[in-house]
This record gives structure tokens, C-alpha cells and sequence, in this order.
């Protein structure tokens, strides 16, 4: 390993915030879609239950 | 029952809807493990690139993204061409429901690719072959997006789409081969599958690692779009009330 801190490890050899950007902003972006398909899943079965 | 009308069950929407439902959890379970594994490999186990310093280590979802923006693009376009030629309800349905990860990981490209660019290149965006390609995919993405939304009877949307679609499908190769066929600020490919890659053999693993965990994923997420559009578009379809009964 190649990580002499937890600091250095944040702090990407002075990239953090590119590194940090690209790998939270691509999380993100899956994490939506995720959630915002299991809330279309859940909202049709309920729209269907309900009879609407 | 003949063999004939088994390979074609499962191209029917009340046999395959349920059949997706049992396949998303093990799809969702590969890419949480996969990803895991990627990340860990991406930033534990792959060394510090001597020339590029920890700024590298956005390849390990930079060109996996790119990968699959591709690779979806072709998917979709062969349900496509499926849709079209045999007039298949479930085909307009999976094209449709790939287009959305599909631009996602468009833009996920484009956008990890910026976030490299700016330290490495000193620009957030050029006009380089490579890139404008891939935002012309984005564009496709889009595109077929708007043309489906725009057409109310769905089996119309999907026929118009798939047209556009196959005729956006010449793009891909373009990006493929746009840094051998141009003089590219963006560097040729560094894995290939005609020679051996160019770099670090842990390196190569966190991007195949992180790339099998993108193609799980966006099986997983195509299957829950496509369970969704079948709900929406078959509302009134018996099938569909006698799964109620069974939930």
C-alpha cells in the first residue's frame, strides 16, 4: 500500500479534488438512477393496488 | 412443448417480466461486489503512475464508462434492429429501456474525462476527435430519447426511434478508431485485444474489475426500467392482472 496517512490518502498527491469529483459525481449519478427507478417500481405497484 | 416454442418464451413480455424480477437481486448483488472490489483494487492495490502521479486513477471508472457508453449504444441498437425486423414488443422495450444508462454513462465519460483533462491537458474540453465523437453519442442518446417521448402510441415510438438509432449507430466505430484515424489529443487505446496492454498488470485488473461491475449494474438497471415500462405500457393486459393476483 501505498498510502503513508489517511491525509494522504485524501489528498490525492494535490488531485483531490479531481479524483474525489470524477469518483463521487459517477457514485452519485448511479445512486440516482437507483433510487429514482425503485420509486417508479413502488409508485406503479401502488397505482395498481389502488386501482388509479 | 417443442424446443422451437421454448426459445421464444421468454420473448414474450408476461414471461419474461417475472423472469427479470428473479434475475435483478443476483445482477444487483455481482455489481455491488464487483464495484467494491474495483474501487478497492483502484486505490489500494494499482501503484502511482510515475508520469500522471494519483491523477490516473480516474481511468478506473473514466474508461469503463466510456466502454459501456459504447457497448449500450450497440445493444440497443441491435434490440433495435430485432424491434424492427421482427416487430417484437419486448425488443422496443429493452432499446427503450437502455438509452437512459446509456446516456448516463455517456456523460459520465465525458464528464471524468474533463475532470482528468483539466490537470493532465490543461483544459477541461478540446475539440479533439475522441471527444467530440463521444458528446455526438451523447447527442444520439438524447436524441432517441426525445423522438420516443415525442411519439404517444408506443409501438410507433419504438419503430421511429429504432430507425434513428441504427442510422446513430456508424458513430460508434467512429469513436472507436477516431484516435488511430485522427492525429488525437487523447491517447490511443491501452488495451486491445490484438496486443498486450500497456501498462501496469494491476492497473488493467481495477479497470476490468470496475468495467464487470458496470455491466452488472447496468443489466440490473435496465431489468428495473424495463419491468417499469412493461408495467406502464400493458397496464390493461391480463397478464399483468394475474401477476397481482399471484404478489
Amino acid at each position: 500500500m501505498q498510502w503513508g496517512s489517511v491525509q494522504a490518502f485524501f489528498d490525492m498527491g494535490g488531485y483531490a479534488a479531481y479524483v474525489w469529483g470524477s469518483f463521487g459525481f459517477t457514485a452519485l449519478a448511479m445512486l440516482v438512477e437507483v433510487v429514482s427507478l425503485r420509486r417508479r417500481a413502488s409508485h406503479l405497484q401502488d397505482g395498481q393496488e389502488t386501482g388509479a | 412443448m417443442s424446443s422451437r416454442i421454448n426459445l421464444y418464451r421468454f420473448a414474450s413480455p408476461a414471461t419474461f417480466y417475472p423472469l427479470a424480477g428473479r434475475m435483478i437481486p443476483w445482477f444487483s448483488w455481482a455489481a455491488g461486489i464487483f464495484c467494491l472490489t474495483g474501487l478497492f483494487i483502484s486505490f489500494f492495490v494499482a501503484p502511482t503512475d510515475y508520469q500522471q502521479g494519483e491523477a490516473y486513477r480516474i481511468i478506473f471508472i473514466h474508461v469503463p464508462a466510456a466502454w459501456m457508453s459504447m457497448f449500450i449504444y450497440l445493444v440497443m441498437a441491435g434490440y433495435s434492429a430485432l424491434s424492427l425486423g421482427l416487430n417484437a414488443r419486448l425488443s422496443g422495450m429493452m432499446a427503450q429501456s437502455l438509452a437512459p444508462t446509456g446516456a448516463m454513462f455517456t456523460a459520465l465519460a465525458l464528464i471524468t474525462g474533463s475532470f482528468w483533462g483539466k490537470p493532465m491537458w490543461g483544459a477541461w474540453w478540446v475539440w479533439d476527435a475522441r471527444l467530440t465523437s463521444e458528446l455526438i453519442l451523447l447527442f444520439l442518446y438524447i436524441g432517441y430519447l426525445a423522438l420516443h417521448s415525442a411519439i404517444d402510441d408506443p409501438r410507433r415510438a419504438d419503430r421511429a426511434s429504432a430507425l434513428f438509432a441504427l442510422v446513430g449507430v456508424v458513430n460508434v466505430p467512429i469513436i472507436y478508431f477516431s484516435v488511430k484515424w485522427w492525429n488525437t489529443l487523447h491517447q490511443g487505446a491501452s488495451v486491445s485485444l490484438t496486443r498486450a496492454p500497456a501498462m501496469a498488470h494491476t492497473m488493467l485488473m481495477g479497470m476490468l474489475v470496475m468495467a464487470l461491475g458496470f455491466w452488472m449494474y447496468s443489466i440490473a438497471v435496465v431489468l428495473m426500467r424495463v419491468r417499469c415500462v412493461m408495467r406502464e405500457r400493458e397496464r390493461d393486459a391480463a397478464w399483468l392482472s394475474a401477476l397481482k393476483e399471484v404478489e
